[in-house]
Formats: structure tokens, C-alpha cells, sequence
């Protein structure tokens, strides 16, 4: 590029690093106050480096949550959340993908009309049907259950309109070629489309694990029972009304391990991360 | 569009499509066409009836001086955010675009807090906001400015966008990064050749081709302002102090599942419906711009 | 090993037909060169032949059997791509097994086939490669080993070639033409590139707007076309076509001269003049101010006029022509045998 030594190169970089600094601020307080007492924490100023509760906080999160016992443990809480990102990162993908696959592939009457059943849906979020969707939910008898917290959330077409974007590249010859060699389309599906998406279905996979592991409106009016909290909702839950006394280190012990997953994926799988952020978005 | 080759049969296909159609009636369509037959409804006091009442719950809420004040923040919410987001993104992406080596890096350590759930983003920064115990609020009392945003509106408001911004920087930075490196380096070196400073080639030449990416990204963060940030609000300030911090999404669930007045809860998801589904058809038109550009 | 017979095939897409009733006869282990203009229906022909599109009405028989409504799989063809449309996540081995894999052929014929088309298209050490692994031309020999092992009653190429670059594309030709000569099955090859064609073909089919304008041996076409079309788009550079009358002994062409050529016709025609039958004569009574001449090594393209009229007319002289030494005036023979004579309104051949 244009310019790049001199004070404008290291303005640059000044410029940079202070955006990362600022977004690390409340993460490294956040663990600092993980790895301290609670009075160390409620007397300000808090201290600005760890202290040596690490352990204590984090084990006590994980076993038992917090004390008041208005939440579940954080390890149950994890295992709900992973379980139910999971769910939906799978479900849409499975739907999705056979939908994609039947619209682009097939020409079959009224099409068209279920393509914009389906894609109607495209950027209508969950928070705006909330209430019916919940009513729904409870006459099913789904409150507090799994397939209640996965299943409204699959309902989106944005899946289906990526992989539709994708399968509309893969060219027509391939398939010409596959019919030629006698592949029915069932075959063709498995043997030659699925093997060829792979990278677009796990960069989708990311997304939606993040997308369902982040959820928190859904789950706060699903789960009235305390062992299908989950975490991000959970950890919410842990701090006390105003008068209470909310025991800081633990909820953010549990507050770092309710984003260390998906910190961990975005930043671990990153490429294929943001190919997922952009092709599911554009 | 149109793929020219097919396969053939019918059954296959619905068979396939089913499914998604399936679960889209259910949890989509149903719950969709609810909240609209339900925004026509209101219960008698008791609960035990329903009485049709025509739009009376639309005009109504366009009446209700909370729900104008709720339009009000909401609009006030969604600009901030938009804006603060996208120019310190935008701010960001330019400076790890002009670095050659060590962009990756910088990729890496800004990109995270999108994995970060808005709920979470919320306890972190309401912890150093605390009124009693926290650090940064501690500081400003020090410096003799007293912060309590359970208390004062414009600071709840500058808390909630402060997080929110947060919260959303990475995105539109990943976005804005890819838009500037799509640029081809031929033209910004044609510019620097004819004469131009740095500041001139980014407002003559850079940000004019970054526009279809900027028009993306503002729906995109209306979008996030209107519905994602449900979890900031909900950690931070419950709506208040007042009804201060209550955006339209806020008050259809405050109004539903706390003040349980269905009729008026529903009415207003179906304005958000229509909402969303202009800034839907916004995208789908620029979509389709970008596609013949 | 079979023919393929093809009758009065029409095809339209909607309203719009692109095939206007083609006949052909070709016989078992022929190569048949489909060659024409982008948009003729060259390739929506081989497509209907393949199965891969329906067939408006007419017949197709392969070995004498209707294939109309049969599936491409069970037409016994194999089918060459332009774009070779190899599975991009499968080995070169797994690309060319899958067909027969499907068939259900067991694993150790699958096996002993490939490897021996493998052999034949010197692909053996690339078996273990995907796709992008593989230059232009090994991923053309994997689409090519992948019809072989198919050991089908005849071989479709839509334009295999028009990939490659130039060099490539020469090898790669008469690779084909081997390759086809030792299996002895029948081809058909579909081109836009007339120099393929003159080269493969046993047989070529000229074709324009959806009609057959000639089929016959490339030399054939090249020295007898049967419609102004095929004479224009055989043969490089393309032939003169200069209007003129005729009265069964000689041609007077517009410009005034007159020119020896014995036909039963008379009146207005069309005369052809290859420029390479225009041979440089200090007698000739063809006179060209010449504009501009193109060097191209053997031979010297020659562009200009003809004398007393603004008639553009193309010649080629052996060897080069030194710009300074061009006189800006030349004058030409040529026999009349190799004069082509066609009939103004239906463009047919008349001598």
C-alpha cells in the first residue's frame, strides 16, 4: 500500500491498540473480579490485577451456582446451552439444507409459493412473535423442555437462502455429469452435494452455535424450571434485585464461562467464522 | 434465477421440503398470524373472555403517550448505536487496512466480543457501572461527578448504547475490513499518483466505494438496536428508570409477560412486524442492486 | 459398438424453436465434427442426444434402439464437458469409477478398468489427485478417462477443447483423434473451431441458425460447400464473395471483368474465390489495390480492393511480402475449376 513507514505507521498501530485495550477492559475486570473475594470486590476501588480465588470461585460457580440457590449449577447450565445450541445449529442446517436442495434442484408445482413461504421468514426475529410462539410452545407441553428451546428458533430461512445462494453456483455441468453416470438425485445429494458444501456447512455451523448459544429472551420465558436454565440466561439470574447482595466473583466466574465457548470457536475456526458472518449475511 | 438444469418428480422434492415448511407453519406462520388475530382482541378484566375490539388496540397505542415516548427511544436507541458502532468500526477497519503485516493479528484480538451474548456484554459493563461497588462509577465519584444510572435517564441511555457499541464494533469491523480490501489497490494507487492525501483518497475515492456495504450495515445495526439488544436493556436497567431505556421490543415483552395485556402486546409485535419487514424489503431491493452492479 | 441415427429432430424452447429437423446417419466407429457459429444448436443437439435435454419431436436411435425417453445413464453414451465438471471432492481414480460404481460393477472390474484407461491416458501416477491438483490438460484426460471407462456405444464432446490454451489444445487434439482411432468408437464432437474440425473429422455437419447447411468429409466441404454459409465459415481466410453473372461459359463479376468458368447456368450468382486459389499473375485479369498486408509466416494475407470498385476482396500469397516492397497494385489468376458459383436467393451451390 500507499504510505507506510514514518509517525502515520505507528499512529496506525496506536490506533489499533487502543481499540483492542478498550474492548479487553471489561473482560479483564471481569476476570480480575473472578479470582478475588467478594469483599475485595464490593470495597471499591476493586483491585486491578488477579488474586488468588481462582479455583474457589470457578469450582463453586460450576458445583453449586450461587448461593441463593435461584439458579442451577453452571455445569448444568452448560450442558443445557450445549445442548441446545447444538440443536439449533444442527436442526436448521439439516432443514435447511434438503429444503435449498429440493427449491434449486427440482422444478416441482407450487414451488415458488413454498420458496417465499420459506423465505418470508428471512429476517422476522423470534422477539417479534414472542408471545404466540410461547403460547404455542406451552399447549405442545414443550416448557422447559429441549425441542421447546431448539425448535422455534429453527424456524428462519436464513440457512436456507445461503445454502440456495451456494447450490445456485455449483454448475450445471456437474450434475449433467452425475445424471450421465446414472446418479439418481438422492445419490447426487449425498455423494457429490454434501461432500461439496462442506465448507459452507460448517462456517454455517459457527454462526448458528453462536447464534443458539446466545440466546436469552427465548429461554428467560421457556424455562421456569431451574435445571433447564441456560448459562446466559442463568447467569443473569444470579445477580440479586438491587438490595441483594450479588456475589460478584462467582457470577463472573460464571459470566467467563458462559462466553468462553463461543469465544473459543470465533476465534479458533476464524476463517471459516467469518466466511460464515458474511456469506449468511449478505 | 433459475438453475437450467433440474432433476425430475415432485414427490421427492416436497418430501424434502417438508420439514422446514413444517416447522415455518408452526413456530413462524402460526405464532405470526396469532399475534395479529390477537392484536384485534382485548380480555375482559377477569381474563375469562375476549372482546373483539376492531384496531381499537392500534389506536390506542398511537394515542398512548408511552408507546410515542417507547418510538421515541427506540429511534434515539437504534441512531447512537448504529452511529457509534459503525464509525469506530469503520475508524478501526481503515487503520488495520493500511498495515501490511500484523492486520491478522488485530483481526483476531478485535473480532471476539461478537461471541460475546448481549446479556453477558451487560453484567460485565453494569458491574464496572455499579452505583455502589463499581470501578468506573467509583472513579467518576472521585472525580466528583455523580454516576447512578438506575436514577438518571441520560446516563441509563449512555450506558446502554456504550454496551451495545460494544457489543457490535466487531461485526461491522469485519465487514467494513473485508469492504476496504475488496477495493482494488490499483485505484487507490491511481489516486495517490493523481496527488491525493490519505484523508482526500478516503473521502473521495474509499468511502464512496464502501457505500453499499455502509447502506448494509446501518439495516444491519437497526436491525440489532430494534431486537438483539433485548438482553443489554433487560441486565442493565429493566427498561428504566422510567420507561427511559424501554424500546419497542422491550415493552412487548414488558407489557406481555409482566403487565400481561396480550392485546396490546400483540398489536405492537405486529407493528414491529411491519417494521422489520420494510427494513426487510430495504435489504432485498439493495440485495438485488448489488447483484447488477 | 453401434451407429446413431438421427431424424428430423426439432427442438424449441417455448415458442422459440432452435432446431429445425436434422437427419444423420452415422455409421459404428465413425468421428462426426458438429461445427458452427455460437448459438446454432450444435450443443442442444448433443444435449438431446446425451438425454440431458427432451427431444421436441423426431427420433433418436442409438444401435437402432429409440433412445428417445430413455435416461442418459441408460443411453450407453459417455459424455465430455467443456468444463471437464469432474467432482471437485473426489480423486481422479473415484472420479472415473463413480459411473460404474453406480452401475454396480463390482470393485475389482471397477478397479481394472480404470487403471487401464489410466494407462492409456498416461494419467496412472495422478490416480490419488483431486481435481485442483491437476493441470488444463490432466483434468481434460481425467474427463476423457472417465467416458472411456464406460465403454459406452458412442462418445459425446461438447467443445472439450475451447479450455485450453493454444498449444495444449493441438496436443490434446490429436491425442482425441488417437485415442478414438485405437477404441474405434463412434464420436460425436461438437466445435466452434473449424481448424478441429477439419482435422478430427471423418465426417463434419455444418451448422447454422438449427439446420444442417452441409455434412460431408472435411475436404469435401472445404472444396465443394454446398450452401454460402459453409463456404464462409470453412477455410481461413474466409472465401471471397463477389457478385457477378454468368452465361454458362464465363463470369462477369460487378466491377466489369470477366472471368473463364464453364456451368449450366445462367444469370445472377454469387461467385467464391478462396483467397489462396488467387494466385499472383503479371497477366491476370483480377486487379487488387492492396490497403494492407498481414505477414503470418508461411503465408501473407493480402487485403484490398478490387480495381474499379470498392468490392473488399482477401488474398493469400506464399511466403513474405516485405511492406516496401508492396506494389499497391497486384494482379491475380485463378483456374476455374476452383471458382464456387452459388445462387443468390437460396444461397445453394449451383456448379
Amino acid at each position: 500500500m500507499v504510505e507506510k513507514k514514518g509517525i502515520s505507521y505507528w499512529l496506525t498501530h496506536a490506533g489499533l491498540t487502543s481499540g483492542v485495550l478498550i474492548l479487553f477492559f471489561p473482560l479483564w475486570l471481569a476476570f480480575v473480579a473472578s479470582t478475588v473475594t467478594n469483599e475485595e470486590v464490593i470495597h471499591p476501588p476493586m483491585p486491578l490485577w488477579p488474586g488468588d480465588k481462582l479455583v474457589e470461585n470457578y469450582s463453586r460457580a460450576l458445583i453449586k451456582g450461587d448461593s441463593g440457590q435461584t439458579s442451577a449449577s453452571v455445569a448444568r447450565m452448560l450442558l443445557n446451552t450445549s445442548i441446545v445450541a447444538i440443536g439449533i445449529a444442527v436442526g436448521k442446517i439439516a432443514i435447511s439444507f434438503t429444503s435449498a436442495f429440493a427449491i434449486v434442484f427440482f422444478r416441482f408445482p407450487a414451488k415458488n409459493i413454498f420458496f417465499w413461504l420459506i423465505f418470508l421468514t428471512l429476517m422476522l426475529p423470534v422477539e417479534v412473535r414472542i408471545l404466540p410462539t410461547y403460547e404455542v410452545v406451552a399447549s405442545f407441553g414443550l416448557l422447559n423442555t429441549y425441542s421447546g428451546l431448539i425448535f422455534p428458533l429453527i424456524a428462519s430461512a436464513t440457512a436456507t437462502f445461503l445454502f440456495r445462494q451456494f447450490f445456485m453456483t455449483v454448475p450445471d455441468e456437474i450434475i449433467e455429469a452425475a445424471r450421465i453416470d446414472g446418479a439418481k438425485p438422492m445419490r447426487f445429494f449425498i455423494d457429490i452435494l454434501i461432500p461439496i458444501s462442506r465448507t459452507n456447512i460448517a462456517a454455517l455451523f459457527i454462526i448458528m452455535f453462536i447464534y443458539g448459544w446466545n440466546q436469552f429472551l427465548w429461554p428467560l420465558l421457556m424455562t421456569t424450571d431451574t435445571s433447564m436454565n441456560t448459562v446466559i440466561m442463568g447467569v443473569e439470574q444470579m445477580i440479586g434485585g438491587q438490595d441483594d447482595v450479588t456475589p460478584w466473583p462467582v457470577v463472573m466466574a460464571a459470566s467467563i464461562m458462559a462466553m468462553l465457548p463461543p469465544i473459543i470457536v470465533v476465534v479458533s475456526m476464524q476463517k471459516l467464522f467469518i466466511r460464515g458472518l458474511t456469506d449468511s449475511e449478505k | 434465477m433459475e438453475k437450467r438444469v433440474h432433476f425430475k418428480g415432485w414427490f421427492l422434492p416436497v418430501l424434502l421440503i417438508a420439514p422446514q415448511l413444517f416447522i415455518t407453519a408452526v413456530f413462524f406462520f402460526y405464532p405470526a398470524g396469532t399475534a395479529i388475530w390477537w392484536s384485534l382482541f382485548n380480555p375482559d378484566p377477569f381474563g375469562l373472555n375476549t372482546k373483539f375490539v376492531g384496531l381499537a388496540n392500534f389506536e390506542f397505542l398511537f394515542s398512548d403517550p408511552y408507546y410515542k415516548e417507547s418510538f421515541y427511544t427506540t429511534a434515539i436507541f437504534s441512531v447512537l448505536v448504529t452511529f457509534f458502532s459503525m464509525g469506530l468500526a469503520l475508524f478501526l477497519a481503515v487503520l488495520a487496512d493500511r498495515l501490511i503485516k500484523g492486520a491478522g493479528i488485530y483481526k483476531t484480538l478485535l473480532i471476539w466480543p461478537y461471541a460475546v451474548a448481549p446479556a453477558i456484554a451487560g453484567i460485565l459493563w453494569m458491574f464496572l457501572f455499579d452505583t455502589r461497588t463499581g470501578l468506573i462509577s467509583w472513579y467518576l465519584g472521585l472525580m466528583g461527578y455523580d454516576w447512578n444510572h438506575l436514577l438518571n435517564h441520560n446516563e441509563a441511555m449512555g450506558l446502554v448504547v456504550i454496551v451495545s457499541t460494544w457489543s457490535r464494533v466487531s461485526y461491522n469491523f469485519l465487514f467494513f475490513l473485508a469492504g476496504l480490501q475488496a477495493i482494488p489497490k490499483s485505484i487507490i494507487e491511481a489516486a495517490a499518483i493523481d496527488g491525493a492525501r490519505f484523508w482526500r483518497r478516503f473521502l473521495t475515492i474509499v468511502f464512496p466505494l464502501l457505500s453499499p456495504i455502509t447502506f448494509f450495515l446501518v439495516v444491519m445495526n437497526i436491525v440489532y438496536a430494534f431486537f438483539d439488544t433485548f438482553g443489554v436493556i433487560h441486565t442493565i436497567t429493566k427498561g428504566g428508570p422510567g420507561q427511559s431505556t424501554t424500546i419497542l421490543v422491550y415493552k412487548v415483552y414488558s407489557d406481555g409477560f409482566v403487565g400481561l395485556d396480550l392485546g396490546s402486546s400483540a398489536a405492537q409485535s405486529v407493528i414491529l412486524l411491519v417494521i422489520v419487514g420494510i427494513l426487510t424489503i430495504l435489504q432485498f431491493k439493495f440485495v438485488e442492486k448489488r447483484v447488477h452492479y | 459398438m453401434a451407429g446413431l441415427i438421427i431424424k428430423d429432430i426439432q427442438k424449441s424452447f417455448g415458442k422459440t424453436k432452435v432446431l429445425h429437423g436434422i437427419n444423420m446417419e452415422i455409421s459404428d466407429g465413425e468421428f462426426i465434427v458438429i461445427v458452427g457459429p455460437s448459438g446454432c444448436g450444435k450443443s442442444t443437439l448433443l444435449r438431446m442426444i446425451a438425454g440431458l435435454e427432451n427431444v421436441t419431436s423426431g427420433e433418436i436411435l442409438i444401435d437402432n434402439l429409440n433412445v428417445n425417453n430413455k435416461e442418459p445413464m441408460d443411453r450407453n453414451i459417455a459424455m465430455v464437458f467443456q468444463n471437464y465438471a469432474l467432482y471437485p471432492h473426489m480423486s481422479v481414480f473415484k472420479n472415473m469409477a463413480y459411473g460404474l460404481k453406480i452401475a454396480g460393477i463390482p470393485k475389482l472390474e471397477i478397479s481394472e478398468r480404470v487403471q487401464e484407461a489410466a494407462k492409456m491416458l498416461e494419467l496412472g501416477e495422478l490416480l490419488e489427485r483431486k481435481p485442483r491438483e491437476l493441470s488444463g490438460g490432466q483434468r481434460q484426460r481425467v474427463a476423457m478417462g472417465r467416458a472411456i471407462v464406460r465403454k459406452p456405444a458412442v462418445f459425446l464432446f461438447d467443445e472439450p477443447l475451447s479450455n485450453l490454451d493454444a498449444k495444449l489444445r493441438i496436443q490434446m487434439r490429436l491425442e482425441i483423434k488417437s485415442l478414438q482411432q485405437r477404441l474405434g468408437t463412434t464420436s460425436l464432437f461438437v466445435t466452434h473451431d473449424q481448424v478441429e474440425a477439419m482435422t478430427l473429422a471423418d465426417r463434419m455437419v455444418v451448422m447454422n441458425e438449427g439446420v444442417a447447411e452441409q455434412i460431408g468429409s472435411p475436404l469435401d466441404v472445404f472444396q465443394k460447400p454446398e450452401t454460402i454459409f459453409s463456404a464462409q465459415f470453412i477455410g481461413s481466410p474466409a472465401m471471397n464473395l463477389i457478385k457477378g453473372v454468368t452465361d454458362g461459359q464465363s463470369i462477369k463479376l460487378e466491377n466489369g471483368v470477366l472471368l473463364k468458368c464453364v456451368t449450366n447456368f445462367s444469370g445472377e450468382v454469387l461467385a467464391g474465390l478462396r483467397p489462396e486459389d488467387l494466385l499472383p499473375d503479371k497477366k491476370g485479369e483480377i486487379i487488387i489495390q492492396i490497403d494492407m498486408a498481414e505477414p503470418i509466416g508461411a503465408s501473407t494475407i493480402l487485403h484490398g480492393t478490387l480495381k474499379n470498385s470498392d468490392i473488399k476482396i482477401v488474398s493469400m500469397v506464399q511466403g513474405l511480402v516485405d511492406q516496401k516492397d508492396m506494389q499497391k497494385e497486384m494482379s491475380f489468376s485463378i483456374s476455374p475449376e476452383v471458382i464456387h458459383l452459388f445462387n443468390r436467393e437460396s444461397g445453394k451451390r449451383i456448379n
